[in-house]
C-alpha cells in the first residue's frame, strides 16, 4: 500500500464504509432512504458515483435513486462546506426577522441560498423549521445553535468561524 | 426483564422512593437529610441555550462541596418557558431559575442549596414570591395551564425508563393486556371523544377501528412524527422529553388493531429526538414491553424508528408512507383508505405524536375522566406552541375551548413592547389568521374551523402591527411552493401562479383585480388538489384577504404597504424640521442617494434609494422616518 496516494486511500475507506451500510440494511423493507442518509454522513454529499452504487447493490434502477435523492431537502448532490450556514426560515424566525439576518450572511459571504463560498469554508441554506421558536429567529452552524440572532451579530460570528 | 404486571407495580413502588421530592411540593426538607434534587432542562431551546454547560456546572459544584449524596442533577424534558431558557428547577421547594448560566451555579449552590436562602434574581417572573413553598402554581404562566400530554416532562429524566415506570408508566399497558379484549380498547378511546392532535382532528378511536376490522395477518401501526408545520414543536418535546409515553400508546394501539409492528416517523432536523427515542426503545426492549410475548400475556410488538429527509409533505399520511417504503413521499389518492391499505398494502393506523401522548393516560384514568375537559366537540387539552411576537415564547398545554385571549394575554403574557396584537396565525402553512375579534372565541376544532383557519398541529404564532399580512401570505406561499410535490396540477401549478401574484402585489405592482384572481384561483385549489396539503394551502391567503381586505386594498389601489414591510412601497424620507444637517446619514448611505449639505437640505433620491434603512438607523436625531 506504499504506493497509494492518501486519497485513493481515502476513497477506499469511505467505500468500504459504504459497502457496510448497503450491508446492514440488507433485509430491511424500504432500505433506500437509511442508506441514503448514512452514505451521505460517509461522503458528505451524495455524488453520482456513490448514487450509483447504492443502486447497483439494491437493485434499486438509477433513475429511482435519483429520483429520490432530489426529492427530499436534506439530500445533496453538491458538496457543502466546511461550516454549513442554516438560517432557519420557519413562521416564528420570520415574524421575528429571519430574513434580514439571512440577507447579511448573503452579502457578507458574497453566496445565495443552496450556494458554497469559492474556498468551501461556508454553505449557506434557509431550512425548516428547526423546533427552536423559543430562540427566534435561530441559526445553526454545523451543530451550533445561535439564538435570538439581529443582522448585527452576523458579522461577529462569521469573524470567529473565520479566525478558525 | 419484567414478566407481569404484578413485577411493573414492585418496580414502580420501588423507583417511586427515589422520586418523592420531586413529586411532593409540600415535603418538608428537613435539616439532617437533606436531599435535593436539581431538574435541568436537557432538551429543545433550552439545550441551544446552553443548559446542558449548565448541568455541567452543577456537577463540579457537586463535587467541589462533596455533595455526591445529598444532591442530584437530572437532565429532564421541556417545563414550557422556553423563551427563559436555560431553566432549571430546585427540589423539594419546586423553586425555578430561568436564564441560568454555568457562571450563575456556584452562587445557586451557596445561596439556595448550602445556605437555604432563594437567589432572587434569577427567579421566573420578577421577585413575585417571598415564600419558598408552593411557588410553581402561582406563576399565571403554569396556573393556567392543564397538561395531559407533556405531563412527565421537566419532571422525568427521559433516558431512564424507571422514571417513567415511577409515575404510573407502562400501567396503561398492563392493564390493557390483562383487563380488556382489543375491542374494549377501541370503545374506551372512542368514548374518551379523543381527536387527532396532528391536524385534521378525525376521531382517534374510530380510525383505530377501521383498521380493526379488516381481516389480515400484515398490519402496521404509525407515529407521525414529521411535525413540519413551522412554528410547532411541541412533538419534539413529547419525543425529548417523555418517549415512553408514545412507545406505550403505540403498543396499546398494535394490540387493539392486530398490528406487531410499529413505525416511528421521525423528521431529520430532530436529532436529539431520534437519539432519544432510540435509547427509549432499546430500554422498553430490555424490560420487555417491546418483543415477544410482552407482560406474559402472549402479545408481540416491535418498534422502528425511520428519518424523514426533508420533505413537508410526507406529513400528510399517505405520502408518509410512501417515505418509509423507500421512495419519493408523494400522496395517492383514496380511497382506497390507509386503515385497508396502507404501508405495503396492508392495514395501517397512522397517529400524531401528542395524540399518542394521551392515550396511556386515558386508558389509566378512564374515558370519562377525560371527556369531562374540554368542549362538546372537542374533548381534552391542546398543547399550543406559543411564539412569534409573544412574552412567554414556549409551549402550553390548555383545556380545548380556552380563548386565545387568555392564551396570548394570561398566559403568553402579552405582546412585547406595548404594540398593539393584530394577529394569530394557527395551523402552519395549511391554516390562517385570526384577528383581533376572534380573541374571545373558545378555540377547538370546530371554531376555528368556521373561522377559516384550523387547529393544525398546534402552532401559534402571533404577530405586531409591524407584520404586513399580505407580505405574511405571501411567506407561506412561498413555502407551498416550495414544498409541493408537483404530483398533482392544482398544487403544483395552481400555487405557483398564487405565489406570482401576491409577489407583484407586495412589489405594489398588483391590480384591484388580482383579488378576484387570488380568490378564483384558491377555491379551485381547495377543490381539487389531491392532498391535505394542496387542499389547504390557500387558507392563508383566503382567511388574510377575510380580515385584512383594507391592507390588500392598500398595496393594489394606494401602492401602499401599512406596516411598511413591503420594501418597494416604503419610502424613507428626512423631516427637514428635526434634521440638523449633520450629514451622517449622507456618509453612511451605500447608493448615494442623499444630498444636502449645511446649507441645503437634505433630501433622498427616491429612484437610487435601495431601502436598507441605514439612514434611518444611523440618524442620531431621529429625523428619518419611513412612510408606509
Amino acid at each position: 500500500m506504499s504506493n497509494t496516494c492518501a486519497n485513493c486511500a481515502d476513497a477506499q475507506v469511505k467505500a468500504q464504509k459504504l459497502d457496510e451500510i448497503v450491508a446492514k440494511y440488507k433485509d430491511t423493507r424500504g432500505a433506500l432512504i437509511p442508506v441514503l442518509h448514512e452514505a451521505q454522513e460517509v461522503y458528505g454529499y451524495l455524488p453520482l458515483e456513490v448514487q450509483r452504487v447504492i443502486a447497483e447493490k439494491l437493485n434499486i434502477p438509477l433513475a429511482e435513486v435519483y429520483g429520490v435523492v432530489s426529492f427530499y431537502t436534506q439530500f445533496s448532490i453538491y458538496p457543502k462546506g466546511q461550516y454549513q450556514i442554516n438560517v432557519c426560515m420557519g413562521t416564528a424566525c420570520y415574524v421575528k426577522g429571519a430574513n434580514e439576518v439571512l440577507d447579511k450572511f448573503r452579502t457578507r459571504l458574497s453566496i445565495d441560498v443552496g450556494e458554497c463560498t469559492e474556498d468551501g469554508k461556508f454553505s449557506l441554506e434557509a431550512c425548516r423549521c428547526i423546533g427552536a421558536c423559543g430562540l427566534a429567529p435561530v441559526v445553526t452552524i454545523n451543530d451550533e445553535v445561535y439564538g435570538k440572532l439581529t443582522a448585527d451579530d452576523v458579522d461577529g460570528i462569521l469573524d470567529d468561524y473565520e479566525a478558525r | 426483564m419484567i414478566k407481569n404486571a404484578k413485577e411493573l407495580t414492585t418496580l414502580r413502588d420501588h423507583a417511586r422512593q427515589s422520586m418523592e421530592i420531586r413529586l411532593d411540593r409540600l415535603v418538608d426538607p428537613s435539616p439532617e437529610k437533606h436531599k435535593i434534587d436539581i431538574l435541568v432542562c436537557g432538551v429543545a431551546g433550552c439545550a441551544s441555550s446552553g443548559s446542558l454547560k449548565v448541568a455541567d456546572a452543577i456537577e463540579e459544584q457537586i463535587k467541589a462541596n462533596g455533595l455526591g449524596e445529598e444532591v442530584k442533577v437530572i437532565k429532564t424534558g421541556c417545563f414550557g418557558l422556553c423563551a427563559e431558557g436555560p431553566i432549571m428547577m430546585v427540589c423539594p421547594e419546586h423553586v425555578m431559575y430561568t436564564k441560568v448560566t454555568p457562571e450563575d451555579v456556584a452562587e445557586i449552590f451557596e445561596e439556595h442549596i448550602k445556605g437555604g436562602n432563594v437567589v432572587k434574581r434569577l427567579l421566573a417572573g420578577e421577585n413575585e414570591y417571598e415564600e419558598i413553598k408552593d411557588r410553581l402554581p402561582q406563576i399565571p404562566f403554569f396556573s393556567m395551564q392543564k397538561r395531559i400530554a407533556l405531563n412527565n416532562c421537566g419532571i422525568i429524566d427521559p433516558e431512564n425508563i424507571d422514571e417513567y415506570i415511577a409515575l404510573d408508566g407502562y400501567q396503561a399497558l398492563a392493564k390493557v393486556l390483562n383487563e380488556y379484549e382489543p375491542d374494549d380498547v377501541i370503545d374506551e378511546i372512542k368514548k374518551s371523544g379523543l381527536r387527532g392532535r396532528g391536524g385534521g382532528g378525525f376521531p382517534t378511536g374510530r380510525k383505530w377501528e377501521s383498521s380493526a376490522v379488516v381481516q389480515d395477518h400484515e398490519k402496521y401501526v404509525i407515529c407521525n412524527a414529521d411535525e413540519g408545520d413551522p412554528g410547532a414543536f411541541m412533538d419534539r418535546s413529547i419525543l425529548e422529553g417523555d418517549p415512553h409515553s408514545v412507545i406505550e400508546a403505540m403498543i396499546i394501539n398494535g394490540y387493539a388493531v392486530g398490528s406487531h409492528q410499529g413505525y416511528i416517523y421521525v423528521r431529520a432536523e430532530y436529532p436529539v429526538a431520534v437519539q432519544r427515542l432510540n435509547v427509549a426503545i432499546k430500554q422498553a426492549k430490555e424490560y420487555g414491553f417491546l418483543g415477544k410475548n410482552i407482560l406474559g400475556k402472549g402479545f408481540d410488538f416491535d418498534l422502528e424508528v425511520r428519518l424523514g429527509a426533508g420533505a413537508f409533505v410526507c406529513g400528510e399520511g399517505s405520502a408518509l408512507m410512501t417515505s418509509i417504503e423507500g421512495k419519493r413521499g408523494e400522496p395517492r389518492p383514496k380511497p382506497p383508505r390507509s386503515a385497508e391499505k396502507g404501508l405495503w398494502k396492508k392495514p395501517t393506523v397512522l397517529n400524531n405524536v401528542e395524540t399518542y401522548a394521551n392515550i396511556p393516560q386515558i386508558i389509566r384514568n378512564g374515558a370519562d375522566w377525560f371527556k369531562g375537559i374540554g368542549t362538546e366537540g372537542s374533548k381534552g387539552t391542546k398543547v399550543f406552541a406559543l411564539g412569534g411576537k409573544i412574552n412567554n415564547i414556549g409551549l402550553v398545554v390548555v383545556p380545548m375551548g380556552t380563548t386565545l385571549r387568555e392564551i396570548i394575554y394570561d398566559i403568553g403574557g402579552g405582546i412585547p413592547g406595548g404594540k398593539a396584537f393584530k394577529a394569530a396565525q394557527t395551523g402552519g402553512p395549511s391554516g390562517g389568521c385570526l384577528p383581533a375579534d376572534c380573541l374571545d372565541t373558545p378555540i377547538d376544532y370546530d371554531s376555528l374551523t368556521k373561522l377559516g383557519s384550523m387547529m393544525g398541529s398546534g402552532g401559534l404564532i402571533v404577530m405586531d402591527e409591524d407584520t404586513c399580512m399580505v407580505d405574511l401570505a405571501r411567506f407561506f406561499l412561498d413555502f407551498t411552493v416550495d414544498e409541493s410535490c408537483g404530483k398533482c396540477p392544482p398544487c403544483r401549478i395552481g400555487t405557483k401562479r398564487m405565489h406570482e401574484i401576491l409577489v407583484r402585489i407586495t412589489e405594489g405592482k398588483g391590480e384591484p383585480e388580482d383579488l378576484d384572481k387570488l380568490e378564483v384561483l384558491a377555491k379551485n385549489i381547495k377543490a381539487s388538489a389531491l392532498c391535505g396539503l394542496g387542499q389547504s394551502a390557500p387558507n392563508p391567503v383566503l382567511s388574510t384577504m377575510k380580515y385584512f381586505r383594507d391592507e390588500y386594498m392598500a398595496h393594489v389601489v394606494d401602492k401602499k404597504c401599512p406596516a411598511g414591510v413591503c420594501k418597494s412601497m416604503v419610502k424613507f424620507i428626512i423631516d427637514t424640521d428635526v434634521c440638523r444637517n449633520c450629514g451622517i446619514c449622507k456618509k453612511n448611505c451605500p447608493t448615494g442617494a442623499i444630498s444636502g449639505d449645511k446649507n441645503t437640505p437634505f433630501v433622498i433620491d427616491q429612484d437610487k434609494c435601495v431601502k436598507c434603512g441605514v439612514c434611518m438607523e444611523k440618524c442620531p436625531f431621529k429625523s428619518i422616518y419611513k412612510n408606509a
